[in-house]
């Protein structure tokens, strides 16, 4: 159907996209693996130089490391349980028939548009704070002792946050494909005598798996670089309570100045997202296909 | 009968909805709540019921130039879009229009661009902006944003453009329209819609964004993502400040991302969703 002149048109419309991407993403990453073989210090450069594989050993053997890569794990894992679960059965109520389901759509889906540091400020302070927050009031009325949240708990606290800022995410999805369910299919299996917990086992769960393979896809490319949320929170600890991999990077290139050491993580956080887009592209490469 | 049962089972229905929905929004309303609040009554324990005064919003401009950071969320995020679409809307366009072999994997690979984690390429960039002077700079700072969402706006520029129809660009040619005739009379009009769309959502994304603006800023080019988080510090303990300040901050965004439902589950599913 293309000419040959609109091929060629074709390429220079596309070549700047392609052109900012692959030097955005290309020189970058080759100078992080660069410095991850060099001992780099901004603060003191006497001893610079080529250090091979020493600054992975260093990350490997800091116990933060460990502590880094159970606390990302464990974030990505529980906020993905919360928000599937308590999205399917939201978007299942709001899916029912009910008066003023337009506003009630939007009090829902308002937390995703605030931006983490006011999300996680206004959790701490206000809401989970041992003192004064809404929740410590309300342990208060009821004679229970409030709970230090941050102190106690804080990767708890972390994750209760995020979870907060991504049910919408996940609700909104698997609402826009429940509404999608065939009508008739549903009323077919009413009629058949199949009960709430069937139709929704054999039909409903089957419509929504491409939903849900998009929802956990997507959440955990960002919440493998939650960072946000514990800088203003627990600023990672107490110690590495609530340290994950993109903040005890972060933390070890801005603060400690170990450019070394922050870029071998930085590998390792690549290294580790690649594991999971492999699976992501599969997914959502075969919706291309259809 | 059956109707009453269905009438009630609506009420019992949207009484379970609201409290969720309530429940879910509270921390929302209750930063709005306080912001109109005085800082004593906000430490005075749960309220609902604020003196509704306008202190807090006054304080945050005295003390803290608020405007500063407002403005410079929306110079980032108007900016970075209308760059982002610059570059992407051509190669959206050309991918739609007159795919190639190689098609579907230029757009994977640029997905795949958006799952590097952004920690990796942190000191690079950084050494990059200082050398290059871009440090705390409005103008470093739109290139960084654009760049990030670029993948996103490309796709879903994409998704857009091929549902437009390919015979109405022959229909187009047949009638002798040129090259350009066909892109400025015949697409542009179809595009306009999914343009907007894309345009909205990248705002919102852009104006969330929460790592880069924290790390690559200071004070100049500092948005209101690395001014809410500069509350953090023990000082900054103001709640109905706090609470102004961010009221301020999700407001604009809120208020798009209700109109912008459909537009976002399409965008950040990359068309798997509609």
């Amino acid at each position: 159907m293309a000419t040959q002149q609109t091929r060629t048109l074709a390429r220079f419309m596309l070549a700047p996209s392609v052109g900012l991407l692959l030097i955005w993403m290309a020189v970058p990453l080759a100078l992080t693996l660069w410095f991850s073989f060099q001992q780099y210090n901004p603060l003191n450069p006497i001893r610079d130089g080529f250090v091979g594989f020493s600054n992975y050993l260093l990350f490997f053997n800091n116990p933060a490391f460990l502590w880094s890569i159970l606390n990302t794990l464990l974030i990505v894992a529980s906020v993905l349980v919360i928000t599937l679960v308590g999205g399917i059965l939201l978007a299942l109520l709001l899916d029912q028939p009910m008066w003023g389901q337009g506003f009630v759509r939007i009090l829902v889906i308002s937390p995703f548009f605030v931006m983490p540091p006011v999300a996680a400020l206004v959790w701490k302070n206000m809401i989970m704070h041992a003192q004064y927050g809404v929740l410590a009031d309300l342990m208060r009325t009821v004679g229970l002792e409030p709970i230090d949240w941050f102190g106690r708990y804080p990767l708890l606290s972390v994750i209760i946050i995020v979870a907060w800022q991504w049910l919408p995410f996940a609700t909104l999805i698997l609402l826009t494909a429940l509404q999608s369910l065939d009508g008739e299919q549903k009323e077919a299996a009413e009629m058949d005598g199949a009960n709430f917990l069937n139709r929704f086992i054999y039909l409903t769960l089957p419509h929504l798996a491409r939903a849900i393979t998009v929802v956990i896809l997507i959440q955990t490319i960002f919440l493998l670089s939650v960072y946000a949320e514990i800088l203003v929170t627990t600023n990672g600890g107490p110690g590495y309570a609530s340290t994950n991999l993109p903040f005890l990077v972060a933390q070890k290139a801005t603060l400690e100045f170990k450019i070394g050491q922050a870029s071998a993580g930085g590998i390792i956080a690549v290294i580790l997202a690649n594991i999971v887009a492999f699976f992501a592209m599969r997914a959502v490469g075969k919706n291309l296909d259809r | 009968m059956a109707r009453s049962v269905s009438t009630r089972r609506t009420a019992v229905v949207t009484l379970v909805a609201w409290a969720v929905a309530l429940l879910i929004f509270f921390p929302i309303l209750y930063t709005i709540i306080t912001s109109f609040k005085s800082e004593q009554e906000a430490i005075q324990g749960f309220d609902l019921i604020p003196s509704f005064t306008l202190e807090s919003y006054r304080d945050v401009q005295s003390q803290y130039d608020y405007f500063t950071p407002f403005m410079n969320s929306v110079i980032l995020s108007l900016g970075s879009t209308i760059l982002a679409l610059i570059v992407a809307v051509p190669a959206a366009w050309s991918m739609a229009f007159a795919p190639s072999r190689r098609t579907k994997d230029i757009l994977m690979w640029m997905l795949s661009t958006k799952m590097m984690p952004a920690v990796a390429v942190l000191f690079p960039i950084y050494m990059l902006f200082r050398d290059l002077g871009l440090l705390d700079s409005r103008i470093g700072l739109t290139i960084m944003l654009m760049l990030i969402n670029l993948p996103i706006v490309v796709w879903m520029l994409y998704t857009y453009f091929r549902e437009i129809p390919g015979e109405i660009l022959e229909a187009a040619r047949m009638d002798g329209a040129s090259l350009w005739g066909e892109i400025v009379y015949v697409l542009t009009p179809m595009a306009v819609p999914g343009i907007a769309s894309t345009m909205l959502l990248n705002i919102i994304l852009a104006w969330n964004e929460a790592f880069w603006t924290i790390r690559l800023t200071t004070t100049n080019a500092a948005p209101l993502t690395a001014f809410i988080a500069s509350f953090s510090s023990p000082q900054g303990l103001f709640w109905a400040k706090l609470s102004a300040a961010s009221t301020l901050a999700i407001a604009p965004i809120l208020i798009m991302g209700w109109f912008s439902q459909k537009q976002l589950v399409r965008g950040l599913t990359f068309g798997a969703v509609k």
